[in-house]
């Protein structure tokens, strides 16, 4: 099976319409078109102001269509899955579902904004679980912090740097994790039953590639 | 015998050396007070939490799940699954539902699972320590374990989100859930049943990539406990604990604002009330220290 991803096959496979490319390939998104709009899940979400498109927005603009303005927009890395809008929403809509799916959904078609912190973030939190199956805090920290390239990092580090001294002396951070850390036994199950996910996510979103 | 039994999914941040391992040891303390027994899923792993999506996409992330539960199964059955970490018990409740839901995404799950030399049978139900407490313990059993009330102690019952959204504990509402002013009251404290930030979001795993956004939010929350004149606040969710203890300095020198107050758990309440010392507390967790319960624990 053909692994190697060609970005623009989703596309052109659903050039005619974007509804039916996510309901196909987003995550839950076979629900986007039960929403009736009426913008309860907007008025929901926590960091609401720094969303550019607010949930209701995003999908009236999948139903017209509008791919590339959904796909490379920050708005869906802005939900902090707090849940607000699913226990409200009236159509009963899984939305932060969505919301994540949409956000996986524009990185597997490489439409991420440069720079998304969120998204930068998030994949090295994956990269982190799947290296030993349990997250290493340590690792995860400071590769967030030099996330952005080394200046940046030093400087971000500095300032973290009373925050780590306050979990180090209260044990709850420990700088030994640096050199291995906790890890599953079974290391070598748990890769290939991930391996098997992610091909089998892979031809089902993909299925041109199969 | 132990009273009550459970297959425990501790999460990544319990561990020691990690950022909720203070959260661990007032748990075993509560637990060996109130006889519950935690059998540790063996070689359990992440769940993923609630940023695992990006990366991880559905299947994956799924199957992360998926595998702890095949686990519990096989190595604690009959036994219900508990978790303490507010993430991982919403991941794995979740998980579990897609799987029953989606024939699709099961059949696929069943092939990545086979992949690790596992089944699943999905059966088993998946429970947050607070709902134990409050639905299988119950306050009346809580409160007859009290030896040192914790009076004269007002405290913020701050619930956040993934404890209460979207499963949450039966009975209670979404947008005013009672049961930590419930448990303050239990233990002899002040509740604050009106603060009104309770289920607030504190930015969850947006603290680390949006640092600037997600203290703002902070702030509100911490504002909210100081202007009912709280003197800690008590959470349910090793993200919260973190989020609305560690940054309180970093808020202070963008906001001008001077916050020093305690976030404590609940199991850390309950260690104190229950007559236990600081240490099984684990007051020594306490980035901010819990004074007032320094002095009840002696
Ligand atoms: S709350 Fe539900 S129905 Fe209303 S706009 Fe949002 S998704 Fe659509
Ligand atoms: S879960 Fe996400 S989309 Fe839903 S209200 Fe919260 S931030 Fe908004």
């Amino acid at each position: 099976m053909n692994t190697n991803v060609d970005n623009t096959a989703p596309a052109q496979k659903y050039r005619t319409s974007f509804l039916q490319e996510v309901e196909a390939n987003v995550e839950e998104g076979h629900w986007v078109k039960m929403c009736m709009q009426c913008g309860v899940c907007s008025g929901s979400c926590p960091l609401g102001k720094h969303w550019e498109h607010p949930p209701q927005e995003i999908f009236m603009m999948i139903r017209a269509g509008k791919r590339e303005a959904v796909l490379t927009s920050e708005s869906m890395w802005m939900c902090t899955s707090c849940y607000n809008c699913i226990v409200r929403c009236p159509r009963g809509l899984p939305i932060t579902h969505i919301m994540h799916g949409l956000a996986h959904y524009a990185k597997r078609v490489s439409l991420v904004p440069d720079n998304q912190q969120t998204a930068k973030f998030a994949q090295l939190f994956w990269n982190n679980l799947a290296l030993k199956g349990r997250v290493n805090e340590l690792r995860l920290g400071m590769a967030l912090y030099f996330m952005n390239g080394l200046g940046e990092g030093i400087k971000t580090a500095l300032k973290m740097k009373d925050i780590g001294i306050d979990l180090a002396k209260t044990k709850r951070m420990n700088p030994m994790e640096l050199l291995g850390g906790h890890s599953i036994k079974d290391l070598s199950g748990f890769k290939n039953m991930l391996k098997k996910a992610q091909e089998l996510e892979a031809a089902r979103i993909q299925p041109q590639n199969a | 015998m132990a009273k009550y039994t459970y297959s425990f999914y501790p999460g990544c941040s319990s561990q020691t050396g990690a950022s909720s391992s203070n959260y661990m040891v007032s748990v075993r303390t509560m637990c060996e007070e109130l006889d519950i027994q935690l059998n540790e899923i063996p070689d359990w792993n992440c769940c993923g939490a609630s940023i695992g999506y990006a990366g991880g996409g559905e299947l994956p992330r799924l199957a992360l799940s998926a595998r702890n539960i095949a686990l519990s199964e096989k190595h604690n059955p009959n036994q219900e699954i508990l978790a303490t970490c507010a993430a991982c018990w919403l991941s794995t409740r979740e998980a579990a539902e897609r799987l029953q839901h989606d024939a699709g995404i099961r059949g696929e799950c069943d092939q990545a699972l086979a992949a690790a030399n596992l089944t699943i049978k999905n059966t088993t139900p998946i429970k947050h320590m607070a709902e134990v407490l409050v639905q299988t313990i119950g306050f009346e059993e809580i409160r007859a374990k009290v030896k040192k009330p914790l009076s004269g102690i007002k405290i913020a019952g701050y619930v956040g989100c993934q404890t209460n959204r979207p499963f949450g504990i039966a009975g209670e509402s979404f947008e005013n859930p009672q049961y930590l002013d419930n448990l303050v009251t239990a233990l002899g404290g002040e509740a604050i049943p009106k603060y009104e930030k309770k289920v607030q979001c504190c930015g969850g795993a947006l603290a680390f990539s949006e640092p600037d956004k997600s203290q703002e939010m902070i702030k509100g929350i911490l504002e909210a406990a100081y202007d009912h004149g709280a003197d800690m606040l008590v959470t349910p969710c090793p993200v919260c604990q973190m989020n609305t203890e560690v940054y309180q300095d970093q808020i202070n020198a963008a906001h001008g604002t001077k916050f020093k107050i305690p976030v404590v758990y609940y199991s850390t309440l309950m260690a104190v009330a229950f007559g236990r010392s600081a240490k099984d507390a684990a007051l020594n967790g306490q980035v901010i220290p819990a004074k007032k319960l320094e002095e009840i624990a002696g």
